[in-house]
This record gives C-alpha cells, structure tokens and sequence, in this order.
C-alpha cells in the first residue's frame, strides 16, 4: 500500500475522534482562533484561492473563485451553507468526515463564515445520516460551550451561528438550488439560474453553497498556506489532497486519502485491494459516482497532437489518466465525487445500467418534461430489455431518448442522467443488443458476490 | 382528531423558528418530529404544521409528498430500509432483498406479517464501501450476509412487541 500525506484524514483513528476533548490537543480550532484574532478575512480568501481546491462536490468548480462571486457592496451578510447531502450512487466520502472528525467541517465552516462575512450557517445533511446528525451537533454544542460558536466566536465581534438541517430523502436536493427551496422548507424542486446562489441565494441574500470536503479541507489551507497546500497534489490547477471512494468488485472498499491526480489503476489495485475475484478482472469502472460516463481499462488515450491535454497519456489505458477535473473532462467523462464504482467481468452492463436509471426515474423531481419523462422512458425501457420483452428498435430509442434529455432542463440532473446512459451505449452496444435478443439473466449482478458465499 | 405535540418538543419548535428567517423553513424538520411522535405523517399532523408555521395545508402536503422519509402511512415500529443501488447490488443486496421479502413475507411498502417490521427499498444510503447494508431505523447495518441480517432481525424481533389485531 502506497504511502501517502495523510492531512484531511489525520484524526480519522484517534479514539473518539469525534469529541473536542479526543482532539484538542491535536490543534483543533487552532486555525479558526487565528483566523478570527489575527488574519484578515481577505486574506484567508486569498489562501482559498491560491490552494486551487476544485469544488468536491462533483462539479469540480474552484472554491476560492466561488467566493469571490458575492457581491462586494450587499447590504445584507451572505449565508453559508453545507451540502451534505451526501447522495450520489457510489459516494460515501462525507459521511466519513462528518462521523469521524465532525470539528473539522465545524471549524471550516468558523472560518469561511468569517472570510466571507456569514453570521449563520446551515449543514444540509440527509436524514438518513443519522450519526452524521448526532455528531455534527454535538460538535456545535461543544464549540458553543467554549465560545468558538456564538455570538462573540473567540472573543471577537463577528457572531457565527451554526445550524443542522435535516433533509427528508431526495437525492435532487444535492442540487444547490433545489437544496436552498428545501432548507427554505419547500418541494426541493431546482431553481432557474441565473440569479445564481452568491447574488440571490438562501431566503434572497448571497449565498455560499459548499461540500462537507470543500470546507473541511479549508482549516489545513490556512494552516499549510494555499500554495504549499496545492502543491501536494500531482496536477497543476487542481490542488491538495483529496477522499477517493471505491466500490463494488474490489476486496477492500472503503474512503482512502491521496493526492489529486491518483489513477484509477492505483485506486483500484493498489488502495483498493485489487479485484474482489482473481479470476473475474476489470470490465467497466464509473469513475466519480453514477452521473460519470463508464470507462474501459482496454481503452487507450488517443491524443497524438502535443497541445491535447491528455498528450502525456497517449497510448496509455484510460485507467492511467490522473483522476483531475480537467484530466477526466477531457477523457470524455466527469471526475464527480471521485468515488468509483468497479465492475468485474461477471456484470452485465445492461443490468447495471437499469439499477442506475431506476435511481434516475425515481429521483427526478419532475419539474421539466424531458427529465420526468426521459428518466421513466429509459428505466421502463431498460426494465423490458432486461426481462426479455425488449425489441431491436429499443436500443436507438434508448440513445434517442437520452439526447433530446440533454441541455433541455432547469438543472443538470437529466444531463446527468443522459451522459451516463449514452457512456453504457457507446461502450457496451453489443450488451444492448444481446439483451434486446434474449434478456439478460435475473439476478446477474450479486453472481460474484454469491460465488464468493454468504448470499447464497 | 387533532394532533398535538409534547409539550418537550413544542419547546423545540419554538428554538426551532428562531434559526430562520422565515416560519417556512422550519418545515421539514418540524414534520420530522411530528413523525417521530406518530410513527407518519396523517393528515392530523399536516394541519398541525401549517397551522403552526402559518402555511396553507396543500402547501405542506406538496413537501409531505416530495420527499420520500415522510411516512404518508402508518408503518410498523421498525422499518427496514433495503439499498438497492447499484454498489449494493453488485455485493448481493438483491439477495438480501429477496430474503427479507420470504421472511416477512410481504413485498417492498408492506409490512411483516408480525406486524413488527415495514419493508422499504431506499437509494443510495452513502455507504456503498459496506455494502451490502440496510438501514433499520435510525441505524446502519453494513457488510452484511443474510445470516448476519437474521441475527439482527431476531434481536429486534424479540425486543419488539406488538398488540395485534
């Protein structure tokens, strides 16, 4: 196993990590109290800024520069809020960070409310999460008993309040919109962009919508400084250190820290164990949660002309392309949460394919026609594929459904939905027609876990 | 019937409202706590919310209904919420499902014929590094094997108890 800087995860194994008294002594809130008594907020922006923290919540969008949206001359105090909302197919990183050093994204959240000016936070967390919850507001409840959170954080003028609130199961409502109609206690339907969040976001004021990981990571930013924090990653304008998830066909999965820029090759094999059976190797992997198109490991990088961004992998397996929101984007596929989701040789695609779009079908809000409509078309489709009812003609339709889905919606869920789809189709075509001949075996998917005891 | 809170949790309310700066937002957590006391969220419950944050009903039902952890039916003392997404499918939820549906006898939304467990499939419940898992109230059981499901099942089983009829 590689060895690594452990700085995110640092306290994941202190007994108790998630109490005050377990990690006081590790320097929790050293860094807020500075950035409260001493450091100037601009200042701490900056830092954000040069640590080159792509947003970890999927969409891969700079922090530091989402900051700098909110407008400068507001009369109102802008609000921060936490999407924890952890919910995309294959993403388990926040809850880590919640369960197991709550303080941290406590102190993150301190220190970005006073570098953007917020007096009251909201962590947006899925009810579901229910240790998250208890955690995350025991931690509250400590940092108010010592005055970190209050009215006077750290003896300074500058009050900071701190709030759960518990989402009710909808996976739309990690949509950043549709995520302030719900804390605003409404259908978490998303909302038309612009204005976007930093001009006009929570109950109408500027607003700074982050991911647990985003704010968690910012204590260490302003303790390493920016630059020295970046630089720990392998790719340029991409910084840091990151959590990578990996899931399914592999025999230890789990939430590992790396630097940016780990292939997905270390990942699976190195991080995580290797495949879960010797004799069943790698078919598909999806890379950064369900919205991420499917990669190959036989695929190779075609990028013979020097100024292709992937030019320093051409020939090489996509599996070897550094995981970068730049990187991937370019690869044709999206980094997302960069937690991935490993396929062995014994799954069926079109199966795996109907388990993701009956996710889709059921998570999409139904606001806009196209995704209402286009999730349920190709979950139904999928569903008469796999139970041999299909017909030749589905497998166009599939791709002609998932098309007129794309850039036709108020949010990005029916593109997020489409890309992935029309990633199986492109890549697995073949799967698609065999299924459309003959169905595909019921219970496909569990066959390595089954071969493997215990679910028998 | 009209439904009331506790008066503890009424104290709840009232902190609550002074997180937001509207009545409104208090919404989802408040029918969180209703459903907590009731086991669902009855109609009763749903005039309680918008009477007490000031809304119109249909606006309360229309959250009531978009969001899949309100109960819109009485359900068992226990539910047992299956993943069925894909990281958990590919390490045997299917299984687990099929199995919990023999026990129970009674499909996902039904409940045990013991009355004691409601079935429910959920999506993505964010620890796909432990799959297979269920959620069975507010914990998670994670890296199961239908055997270890069992055990849990029957501990619960036996610390439950039911008036039937």
């Amino acid at each position: 196993m590689p060895d690594f800087p452990i700085v995110l995860t640092n306290r994941y194994r202190v007994p108790q990590s998630w109490t005050l008294k377990a990690i006081e002594s590790l320097g929790a809130y050293e860094v807020a109290r500075n950035c409260f008594t001493t450091l100037e907020p601009a200042k701490i922006a900056a830092e954000v800024k040069d640590a080159n923290i792509r947003g970890r919540g999927g969409a891969g969008f700079p922090a530091g520069v989402k900051w700098s949206f909110l407008p400068k001359d507001s009369k109102v105090a802008p609000y921060l809020v936490i999407n924890a909302d952890e919910g995309e197919p294959g993403t388990f990183k926040d809850r880590t960070l919640m369960e197991l050093d709550p303080h941290r994204l406590v102190e993150g959240c301190l220190i970005a409310m006073r570098a953007i000016g917020a007096h009251v936070c909201y962590i947006y967390v899925r009810c579901e999460l229910v240790t998250s919850i208890r955690r995350l507001e025991a931690a509250i409840e400590e940092a108010r008993e010592r005055g970190y959170v209050g009215s006077r954080p750290f003896g300074v003028d500058h009050p900071a309040q701190i709030y759960v609130h518990m989402g009710a199961g909808a996976y739309i409502c990690g949509e950043e919109t549709a995520l302030l109609n719900s804390l605003e206690g409404m259908r978490g339907e998303p909302r038309l962009k612009p204005p976007f969040p930093a001009i006009k976001g929570a109950f109408g004021a500027p607003t700074i919508v982050n991911n647990v990981e985003t704010i968690a990571a910012v204590p260490d930013i302003i303790r390493m400084g920016g630059k020295a924090w970046s630089d720990q990653s392998r790719l340029p304008r991409d910084g840091g250190t990151r959590l990578y998830g990996v899931s399914g066909h592999v025999k230890k999965p789990g939430v590992y820290e790396a630097p940016v820029g780990l292939t997905l090759r270390e990942l699976i094999y190195d991080l995580g164990g290797g495949m879960l059976s010797h004799d069943r190797p790698l078919k598909a992997v999806i890379p950064g949660g369900s919205s991420t198109p499917v990669l190959r490991p036989e695929d190779l990088v075609h990028a013979p002309d020097a100024n292709h961004p992937l030019h320093a992998w051409h020939g090489q397996s996509h599996i070897d392309v550094p995981m970068g929101v730049d990187t991937y984007r370019a690869l044709g596929t999206m980094l997302g949460t960069c937690c991935a989701i490993v396929m062995d040789s014994s799954t069926n695609i079109v199966d795996a394919a109907r388990n993701l779009m009956h996710f889709y079908a059921h998570e999409s809000c139904g606001q806009c026609t196209p995704c209402r409509e286009g999730t349920g078309w190709l979950h139904n489709l999928l569903d008469n594929l796999c139970a041999g009812k299909g017909r030749p003609e589905d497998v166009h339709l599939l791709v002609d459904v998932a098309n007129n889905m794309m850039g036709n919606t108020i949010c990005a869920f029916a593109d997020g939905t489409a890309m992935p789809m029309l990633g199986f189709l492109q890549k697995f075509r073949e799967e698609f027609v065999e299924a459309a001949k003959r169905g595909v075996q019921p219970h496909s998917l569990g066959a390595t876990a089954r071969a493997l005891g215990g679910l028998a | 019937m009209t439904f009331t809170l506790s008066a503890e949790s009424e104290k709840i309310v009232d902190e609550l409202l002074t997180r937001y700066p509207t009545k409104r937002a208090a919404c989802l957590p408040l029918l969180h706590l209703c459903q907590r006391q009731e086991g669902w969220v009855s109609a009763e419950v749903i005039g309680y919310v918008a009477q007490r944050l000031e809304l119109a009903t249909s606006e309360v039902q229309g959250v009531v209904t978009f969001y899949t952890m309100y109960h819109q039916h009485p359900v068992a003392p226990n539910v047992v919420w299956v993943c069925r997404t894909l990281s958990c499918d590919l390490r045997g939820a299917r299984e687990l499902q099929r199995h919990l549906e023999k026990r129970f006898e009674c499909h996902a939304n039904g409940t045990s014929k013991d009355g004691k467990f409601t079935l429910k499939t959920a999506e993505c419940l964010a620890a796909c590094g432990q799959a297979p898992m269920v959620q069975i109230n507010d914990d998670f059981h994670e890296n199961l094997t239908i055997e270890s499901l069992d055990r849990i099942l029957n501990d619960i089983a036996a610390k439950t108890a039911v008036g039937k009829g």
